[in-house]
């Protein structure tokens, strides 16, 4: 692989490097392109329920239709959106931030990719394959065992393949935080991002095995006849909602901390200012982490824990707003007195601060055990879900891809027209989700097709309706942007946001190897220090020396794939005795490859320095 | 750029697993791979105790096991820790062949656990009519005990493609982290048989 | 280790302290199996009440995982900051998970 190859490339070449590559950059690439894909699936989904709901007893989907998109609506945009768009922003940045050349395991990194892809492939099968699931995105036992078809196999066996690359993901995060980090860049020197992604990577290790049980034991009855929550042969329904949210509730943090991260990035760079209570923000996110383990029953309140049982999981939830508080008075000391530049990434991280603490404030109000027995199932919990979900995680990605896209792709997106985005998106979500509270409090249950007329539902309904076209409307602007970028936008230069982390003292975008000669980190915002002492770029640590990387390998892409067709056979084996064929073959090419990758040495392969000198500078 | 990282007395360092940085990298990820596989196996006990008393009128945990047997397993299976733990005492003394025979110990001992382990299964099937499906309790033995004896399968498998792999080339930094990450899995799966002979077998006996 | 010459050995220092090393783990082994009896035998015997039986079972339990975490799996020694903070992290959520589980799954 020679490094001055920038000539035009054939379609195939570019395919096959895409295929086998096991560059984080790249890898980030592909993360954005399928989570953006999927983006697109799921607000799909997301428009057909406002237009179903727009008015009283509407029948533009049928009651059946209608619950398989809302449940297909709710785990795409959860499992296959927001958190590859998460993981594909962490690829991007993190090892630039902590100025590694690599990752730690760029194969596994690559296999976490293609599971995720062909995970989320097989779930969306199911729409052409006799439906989708129905049983809602918690999948609740017995509603999801008896759910008749395979739609609710198509769910466990997605989920099982895409989680299991997050899980990858996670442990190569936090072996790359751990062992390379540049030279004096201590933990506690860690841009905030990054200290999110090591944060949500150890979320990542522990809440991801619960899921894995979960849906194990949820395939076992529904395709090997176990009883583990048949309750006839003694088995119990309610273990199936103690795993899916010892895994779900983290889960919700493993959405929200890694755009907690970006936004602090982005707030002390856009006001020129050190981040306020830098410290105190680490701490914040080990604490919300930790606290974030140990509250998952607040979303069985209703099931009937017992009144101790409940109490102390609402207690230990409203403790979650304390670190949570300290984050949003951080981010607006960091703006107070800053000098400010307001473009497109600072606006949706300035339209995150109050969305937010409005999702943050009717957290604490479901939380409240007495009260959430009105709340639960009602539109009130949609919309609180919307506000921090969308009002954290989706403007975090917003902000971040505004931000960091001229680090990714070497070009600018237009101010103009995400300017317009953010406003035409912003205006949107709050028609959408605020008048939700109102409906919730005047008793809307959630996931119901239809709602009767005279109830004090219609405009509410219709209002609703209005802003989700309008957030759509956002959205087709903001991909109008990147593909408008993508033809016209213009070149920028390697740091044209007056950066402060490492990221941006390399080139835009990046070599491969990232930086040619590992940097000396000498404090926090490393890149600002070098600036402020009239330097303006870093010191190398190591002489100029030959670089050792990875070789790329079609593998990763292999494996999942054989794990896609195991996965057909897995949930056909039960009609048809032939779809053994798939299952046998598709395991089989999976441990093949394994054992492939166990036994051929690959030693990856040397950047000279003479290659490297001869590079323009 | 030669790749022999082939070991002899003046090359050996202290611990060859952890010598390269990629051998770092795998030590440390395999740890944390272990740190989650304590949150699944936790998942799968949990069911385990919340399910072990819901038989549907089949047999009960009192009916079903024996001692005798599950003692042989655990003596096996501890033996074979201890078995490894001598590999990797010799692979530090850059003594491959050694290293290579206490490996095959370990897994000649890993195939006796397994053919118990078969052995066992099949007596509850054949003479109790206890199977995956029959109960509640079932599913979750089966499942509790199975994700075991998966791994240890698993590990089986893993441990003859590196001792095959390996068998001619001796130890080299390249697959020193290999063979000493698979100790540690081979420890992990007693730490596990540990609370399974504890909390099913003996606990179960006791009621 | 440039002294050492003609022999297939690392150096005599640390090849003693590999040695003593070993006599550790072998010491801990022995534990290890004695507790395994005395569980066994408890049980076998039922020489004890139910009541107390449980708890003995399961104290014997983590001290045999103690030893096989620190003497088998090196932990005790240093290095280890990382691969036991993340250990000791999932025994927590474990824990959490087995007691949400075992006392909070309503019938």
């Amino acid at each position: 692989m020679s490094i001055a190859a920038t000539q035009k490339r054939g379609f195939g070449a570019v395919l096959w490097d895409y295929l086998t590559t096991v560059d984080h950059k790249k890898i980030a690439h592909l993360y954005l392109f399928g989570g953006g894909f999927f983006f697109i699936l799921g607000g799909l989904e997301a428009m057909i329920i406002r237009i179903q709901l727009v008015r009283p007893e509407n029948d533009f989907v049928s009651a059946g239709l209608y619950n398989e998109i809302l449940t297909m609506h709710g785990t795409t945009m959860i499992f296959l959106a927001a958190m590859p768009l998460l993981l594909g922003l962490m690829n991007a940045v993190m090892p630039l931030q902590i100025g590694a050349r690599d990752v730690a395991f760029p194969f596994l990194n690559s296999l976490g990719f293609w599971l995720f892809l062909f995970g989320g492939l097989i779930l969306n099968c199911s729409w052409l394959l006799g439906g989708a699931p129905d049983a809602g995105w918690t999948s609740y036992a017995p509603l999801s065992t008896t759910s008749p078809g395979h739609g609710v196999d198509f769910y466990v066996l997605g989920l099982q393949i895409s989680g299991a690359g997050t899980l990858i993901g996670g442990i190569n995060f936090l072996v790359t935080i751990i062992n390379m980090r540049a030279p004096g860049m201590t933990y506690m020197r860690m841009p905030l991002f990054s200290w999110t992604t090591f944060i949500t990577s150890v979320l990542i290790l522990f809440a991801f095995p619960a899921l894995t049980i979960g849906l194990f034991l949820l395939m076992f009855d529904r395709l090997f006849g176990s009883a583990f929550f048949n309750v006839a042969l003694g088995g119990n329904t309610i273990i199936w909602e103690h795993l899916f949210w010892i895994f779900g509730h983290p889960e919700v943090y493993i959405l929200i901390l890694p755009a907690f991260g970006l936004f602090s990035d982005i707030f002390s760079t856009f006001a020129k200012k050190r981040l306020f209570g830098y410290t105190a923000m680490v701490f914040a996110t080990i604490l919300i982490a930790f606290l974030g383990f140990m509250v998952w029953a607040h979303h069985m309140f209703t099931v009937g824990l017992g009144p101790v049982a409940n109490s102390i999981f609402a207690i230990a939830t409203m403790a979650i707003a304390v670190p949570t508080g300290i984050k949003i008075f951080n981010w607006l000391a960091t703006l107070w007195g800053g000098s400010i530049t307001i473009n497109s990434a600072m606006l949706w991280a300035l339209g995150f601060i109050p969305t937010f603490t409005l999702g943050g404030m009717t957290g604490v109000m479901v939380a409240s055990v007495v009260a959430d027995y009105q709340y639960h199932d009602t539109y009130f919990v949609v919309a609180h879900f919307h506000y921090v979900i969308v009002g954290g995680t989706v403007f975090g990605i917003l902000a971040g891809l505004h931000y960091w896209w001229p680090k990714m792709f070497g070009r600018i997106l237009n101010e103009k027209l995400g300017k317009i985005a953010f406003w035409i998106f912003f205006t949107g979500f709050h028609l959408t989700f605020f008048i939700q509270h109102f409906l919730g409090l005047m008793g809307m249950p959630r996931r119901y097709w239809v709602f009767l007329k005279d109830q004090g539902l219609d405009t509410g309904n219709l209002i609703s309706t209005i802003g989700a076209f309008l957030m759509a409307i956002g959205v087709i602007i903001f991909f109008y942007n990147v593909v408008y970028t993508a033809v016209k936008g213009e070149k920028v230069p390697d740091d044209p946001w007056d950066g402060r982390t490492l990221e941006w003292a390399t080139s835009s975008p990046p070599a491969h190897y990232n930086f040619k000669q590992t940097p000396l980190v000498r404090g926090l915002d490393p890149l600002w220090v070098e600036k402020t002492e009239g330097k303006g770029k870093m010191t190398p640590a190591e002489p100029l020396g030959d670089i050792h990387m990875p070789n790329g390998s079609i593998l990763p892409f292999i494996m999942s794939f054989g794990l896609f067709i195991a996965g057909f056979g897995f949930i056909y084996q039960v009609n048809y005795t032939w779809a053994y064929i798939p299952l046998f073959v598709g395991m089989g090419i999976l441990l093949g490859c394994m054992l492939i990758r166990s036994l051929k040495d690959d030693h990856g392969y040397h950047i000279t320095k003479e290659e490297l000198e001869r590079e323009a500078d | 750029m030669s790749h022999d990282h082939s070991l002899n007395p003046e090359t050996m360092p202290h611990e060859p697993e952890k010598a390269t940085l990629e051998g770092k990298n795998k030590f440390l990820g395999f740890w944390f791979f272990l740190g989650g596989e304590t949150v699944l196996f936790a998942c799968l006990f949990g069911t385990y105790l919340a399910l072990r008393n819901s038989t549907a009128g089949g047999p009960t945990t009192n009916d079903l096991f024996g001692l005798e047997l599950v003692f042989i397993m655990t003596i096996l299976l501890l033996t074979s820790s201890l078995t490894s733990v001598y590999a990797m005492y010799h692979m530090k003394n850059n003594n491959f062949k050694k290293m290579q025979l206490w490996l095959g110990v370990t897994a000649v001992l890993g195939f006796a656990f397994l053919g118990c382990e078969l052995y066992e299964f099949n007596h509850y099937i054949h003479e109790y009519e206890f199977t995956f499906r029959s109960s509640a309790f079932g599913s979750a033995f089966y499942t509790l005990v199975g994700f075991h004896g998966g791994h240890v399968t698993f590990g089986l498998l893993w441990l003859l493609a590196l001792m095959i792999r390996n068998a001619k080339r001796g130890l080299n930094l390249y697959n020193a982290p290999k063979f000493y990450v698979f100790s540690l899995y081979w420890h992990f799966i007693d730490v596990v048989w540990v609370f399974i002979f504890t909390v099913v077998y003996l606990m179960g006996k006791v009621g | 280790m440039a002294e050492n010459t003609n022999s297939n050995e690392v150096n005599p220092y640390q090849k003693h302290k590999n040695k003593l090393e070993m006599q550790k783990q072998l010491i801990t082994f022995a534990l290890m199996i004695l507790f395994t009896i005395i569980a066994f035998v408890i049980v076998a015997t039922g020489m004890m009440q139910k009541m107390f039986v449980i708890p003995v079972l399961l104290i014997l339990a983590v001290i045999q995982v103690a030893f096989q975490f620190y003497y088998f799996m090196h932990m005790k020694e240093k290095g280890h900051d990382m691969p036991s903070l993340m250990m000791y992290a999932g025994i927590m959520a474990a824990l959490l998970i087995i007691a949400g589980l075992v006392v909070i799954t309503w019938w």
